[in-house]
């Protein structure tokens, strides 16, 4: 599915969740600036893995624990708001944790 | 599809002037809930807000029972040896089930998060204390016309 024709809600998260790819993430995380490395596919992975266990978009201490990532590193793979651009990323919707 | 721009700008200034276990939070949740949406932030820990931030009394902050209307038990009560520790023992717990990190945590994961913290000189002062005192996240000691210069055009929350 290209770019253009993806559904988003109002911040630009995926609207369908079953439209995401790893292709798809690929170039959301360029056009984001970011290019994915190992390190980025274990937390995206992760983030997508909590949301469709429990139905709810994972805040990072979460996302943090069970990707075995430090929060100091996922704040350097993602920089500027990293709880966003991986929801964004990996096609889950807002997270509603605080933490 | 994105929507940084306007948000490039922000940056929030949280000023922590309670040092009570419930008021610790709301400062410390906030900050963190800018860094996580790519906001820049920074606290200030200033006269029982830095309670928060030293290094004996980090694990030991107490909930605010008396004079508290919020307070679930009648103030007659609440004022009872006692009474204050057992209710933050039980909001402990209660945090911990809902997977809000203890305060030493919460701290450490702003530094992480790379929100900026620091004491206040009067404060400090007042209290005889110095930056040794305070734990090593807190990256310096200002005056409060510093902490002003660099909240220049930021979002000011008092606590």
């Amino acid at each position: 599915m290209s770019l253009e024709a993806l559904q988003t809600d109002a911040e630009g998260y995926l609207a369908n969740r079953d439209d995401w790819s790893e292709e798809l993430a690929k170039e959301l995380a360029t056009q984001m600036g970011i290019e994915l490395g190992d390190e980025h596919w274990k937390v995206l992975k992760t983030a997508r893995a909590i949301e469709g266990e429990s139905g709810s978009s994972p805040g990072l201490r979460k996302i943090s624990k069970r990707s075995e990532t430090p929060i100091k590193s996922i704040y350097k793979l993602f920089p500027d708001g990293p709880a966003k651009l991986i929801a964004k990323i990996a096609g889950i919707p807002k997270p509603k944790s605080c933490l | 599809m994105t929507d940084t721009g306007t948000e490039k700008k922000r940056s929030l200034s949280v000023i922590c002037s309670k040092g009570s276990f419930d008021m610790a939070y709301p400062g410390l949740i906030l900050a963190n809930a800018a860094r996580m949406a790519g906001v820049p932030a920074r606290l200030f820990f200033t006269f029982w807000g830095l309670d928060i931030v030293n290094k004996k009394k980090i694990d030991h902050l107490h909930l605010n029972l008396v004079g508290n209307p919020s307070a679930p038990i009648p103030a007659m009560i609440a004022g009872l040896p006692g009474v204050e520790a057992l209710a933050t023992a039980q909001m402990r717990k209660e945090m911990e089930r809902l997977e809000i990190p203890p305060i030493r945590e919460f701290v450490e994961m702003l530094d992480d998060a790379g929100a900026d913290l620091y004491g206040c000189q009067m404060a400090l002062d007042m209290f005889k204390l110095t930056k040794d005192d305070l734990v090593p996240q807190v990256k310096d000691v200002l005056t409060a016309m510093d902490f002003m210069d660099m909240s220049e055009g930021a979002q000011i929350i008092f606590i």
